[in-house]
């Protein structure tokens, strides 16, 4: 069967500042998947999603993109026990606005799991990725959810595979960033909850101390997390705001299903609005907003404070032209502390403030993929404008400092770690690379998998 | 409650899977046409978890004239009249092999062309005696112009459009509308192989969008994405000379 892939010049990641050269594939029924795969030729393949992945894991510079769009079909849902089968093209937001909501038997209503800051992602990109969300402490990752999958591989064909069934290989997908095959379908075991209103709480801590003290007072909150104002520096180096949530018992039914974004950033501006002086002026007014009393209690939909951004479609495009990066590390909690404040301090020291820092602590769940980003620890999220050789010497004095904690960085968010960097904080790799299917990459892949092998030597030689 | 009736004639298409997905949402009640079974048995799963009142699915070959009865019978069986109908069906084939081959130019004309011309007929007989219903046909702007890169297609599209605007004549004083949508060239598997990318090309969510709000403000002749009625205005004006020169 011959199949021509149209050519597009620069598909870019979310971040932005990582563009490559692909051929496409949109296939839109399992076996036209199989088809794709048959006609690759001699390119490499990878799954693309909706592209949400910010650095290179989702970039296949030279090879072939099979879009997952049109595999997107809602396959069953078993009410009573609240176990969905899906195709992996499927959003999550597909899912808020067909089986999210549904009542349980026995009460309450079936939610997602676990849910990372964005509602626009496929099923198999939080697959691939092993997302986390806010609720890490309660529910561990998303694969934690995930029953079964079927996958297309080159050398093998489909696959059926779970836990007990090809179980390497379901371990090896889980946050296998789309190198073991193409992720077709999956089962998702969903979670009942009392309803889909959460008790939001907002408050101010003037240092690290003050968040890991909140932390330890809201371990029955399922939802927590933190923003830090990074430009704080000596007494205030560490403030923030802590937000914990909670379900309210008897919330609606059925929910508001969430609106379609209302702003959104049609062009990327020529000069980024965010600066060093936007970003003090809009900490300020984050700092002042809880007023006095450093503390605001809230009711909101439970979309409305798990995907704050989602309300401003092409928010990634204020960063300007030549986009951002973003660096989330996470670092055990016996560093973690004194860690988090070295980065802190480094940030603060170099003037490249980060717009959004995210600060969130992650439990003790065992990790299900073989490169699970997850573990138990404390996690640092941060963006950074693309400026050259600054940000570049920035980020690897981050790197250094959260690998010398033991800690890992986060492949999703990353288009630039060193294969070193990977192989210290993803001690399974090996073991992961001999399950990657031969035929699939990423220009993530090719800087940090076995590719990478000659380059690692030459540089500890 | 349930919401309209749509009968849907070529529902594994890209652009009528959306359609159907919007109706879904209202609580349609379908009626799914389509070759293959093992598709539509996966697209009728996924709307129904979508919210679809009811659906009910007959495959057949939309070009076998003796598969028109049974296909007809089964829709009245399962919602009657619709109050919808959409045509979604074609194909656009391999023109450069197409326009020295008598038999691909047949099957093109007879799937482009005749088929939904013949089915129209049976549908508007029904409709007409209802008194009320919209015809939606997925016609295409290479049917405004014959042009060396697709004239077959182009040409048993815009016969299409012709048929539908005589139609629309004939069903004037009835309760029946008829909608002629006009897509350029949509993200589908059927323009895979032309090797497109940009933004001509129009994303089939978009096109589906653009077809439930021309639904609802009982339009007759859709151009989607909009800005395809001005480029096409302009072409079908260029002078032969001129024309001639431009390899389109």
């Amino acid at each position: 069967m011959v199949i021509v892939f149209p050519e597009v010049e620069d598909r870019r990641s979310w971040g932005r500042a990582h563009r490559a050269r692909h051929r496409l594939a949109w296939p839109t029924h399992p076996r036209a998947a199989a088809d794709v795969l048959a006609a690759r030729g001699d390119r490499s393949v990878l799954g693309f999603g909706l592209g949400r992945s910010y650095g290179d894991s989702c970039l296949n510079p030279g090879g072939l993109l099979i879009e997952t769009r049109g595999l997107d079909r809602l396959l069953a849902f078993d009410a009573e026990r609240g176990i969905l089968h899906a195709e992996a093209g499927c959003t999550l937001a597909d899912l808020l606005a067909t089986v999210v909501g549904l009542p349980a038997p026995g009460g309450g209503v079936w939610c997602l799991p676990v849910s990372p800051g964005t509602r626009f992602v496929t099923l198999g990109g939080a697959i691939a990725n092993d997302v986390h969300g806010k609720n890490h402490g309660h529910m561990g990752s998303f694969g934690r959810h995930v029953l079964s999958l079927r996958l297309l591989r080159s050398d093998r064909g489909l696959l059926d595979c779970g836990p007990e069934r090809e179980g390497e290989l379901f371990r090896a997908t889980i946050g296998g960033l789309g190198l073991t095959g193409l992720i077709l379908e999956a089962t998702l075991r969903l979670e009942r909850v009392p309803g889909l209103l959460l008790e939001v709480e907002d408050l101010r801590f003037d240092d690290l101390e003050g968040f890991y003290r909140l932390v330890e007072e809201s371990a029955a909150w399922p939802y927590t997390v933190a923003w830090v104002d990074c430009l704080a520096r000596g007494r205030g180096l560490g403030r923030g705001i802590f937000s914990r949530a909670r379900y309210l018992e008897g919330g609606p039914a059925r929910p508001m299903p969430p609106a379609e974004p209302r702003l959104s950033v049609p062009l990327a501006p020529p000069v980024s609005p965010l600066n060093r002086w936007t970003l003090a002026a809009f900490n300020a007014l984050l700092w002042r907003r809880l007023g006095p009393a450093g503390r605001r209690v809230r009711t909101l939909p439970w979309h409305r404070f798990l995907y704050p951004l989602d309300a401003i479609e092409g928010w990634n495009r204020l960063y300007g032209p030549r986009g951002f990066h973003q660096h989330q590390c996470v670092v055990p909690p016996k560093t973690a502390p004194d860690t988090v404040r070295r980065l802190l301090e480094t940030i603060a020291a170099s003037g490249q403030g980060s717009f959004l820092a995210v600060l969130k602590t992650l439990g003790a769940s065992a990790a299900p993929g073989l490169l699970s980003f997850p573990m138990e620890g404390t996690t640092l999220a941060l963006d950074f404008p693309e400026r050259g050789t600054a940000t570049a010497a920035l980020l690897d004095r981050l790197d250094r400092i959260v690998l010398e904690a033991g800690g890992r960085l986060y492949p999703a968010k990353d288009g630039r770690m060193s294969a070193e960097a990977f192989r210290a904080g993803f001690p399974n790799w090996r073991r992961f690379a001999a399950l990657a299917d031969p035929a699939f990459s990423s220009a993530f892949w090719q800087r940090v998998g076995p590719a990478a092998d000659r380059r690692v030597l030459e540089r500890a030689a | 409650m349930s919401g309209p009736s749509l009968a849907i004639f070529g529902a594994a298409s890209a652009i009528a899977e959306q359609v159907a997905r919007r109706f879904a949402a209202k609580s349609a009640r379908l009626f799914l046409v389509a070759r293959d079974p093992a598709r539509l048995e996966r697209i009728a799963a996924d709307l129904r978890l979508r919210g679809a009142a009811s659906i009910a699915t007959h495959a057949a070959d939309l070009d076998d004239p003796m598969a028109l009865a049974p296909m007809l019978e089964a829709m009245e069986t399962a919602i009657g009249v619709p109050d919808i109908v959409l045509l979604a069906f074609g194909t656009l084939g391999d023109q450069s092999a197409i326009v020295r081959d008598v038999e691909a130019t047949r099957r093109s004309l007879t799937t482009n062309f005749l088929s939904p011309a013949c089915l129209l007929t049976a549908l508007a007989g029904r409709m007409e005696s209802a008194g009320r219903g919209l015809i939606v046909v997925l016609t295409s702007v290479a049917g405004e112009r014959g042009r060396a890169s697709n004239y077959v297609y182009g040409a048993a599209k815009g016969g299409l459009s012709t048929f539908l605007e005589g139609l629309r004549h004939r069903l004037a004083s009835t309760g029946v509308r008829v909608l002629d949508v006009r897509p350029g060239p949509v993200a589908t598997p059927m323009t895979a192989g032309l090797g497109l990318s940009g933004p001509l090309l129009a994303a089939p969510g978009r096109v589906a969008a653009d077809i439930e709000r021309a639904i609802e403000k009982r339009r007759s002749v859709l151009y989607t994405p909009w800005f395809w009625r001005w480029i096409m205005l302009v072409i079908r004006a260029l002078p032969e000379p001129i024309f001639h020169r431009m390899r389109l």
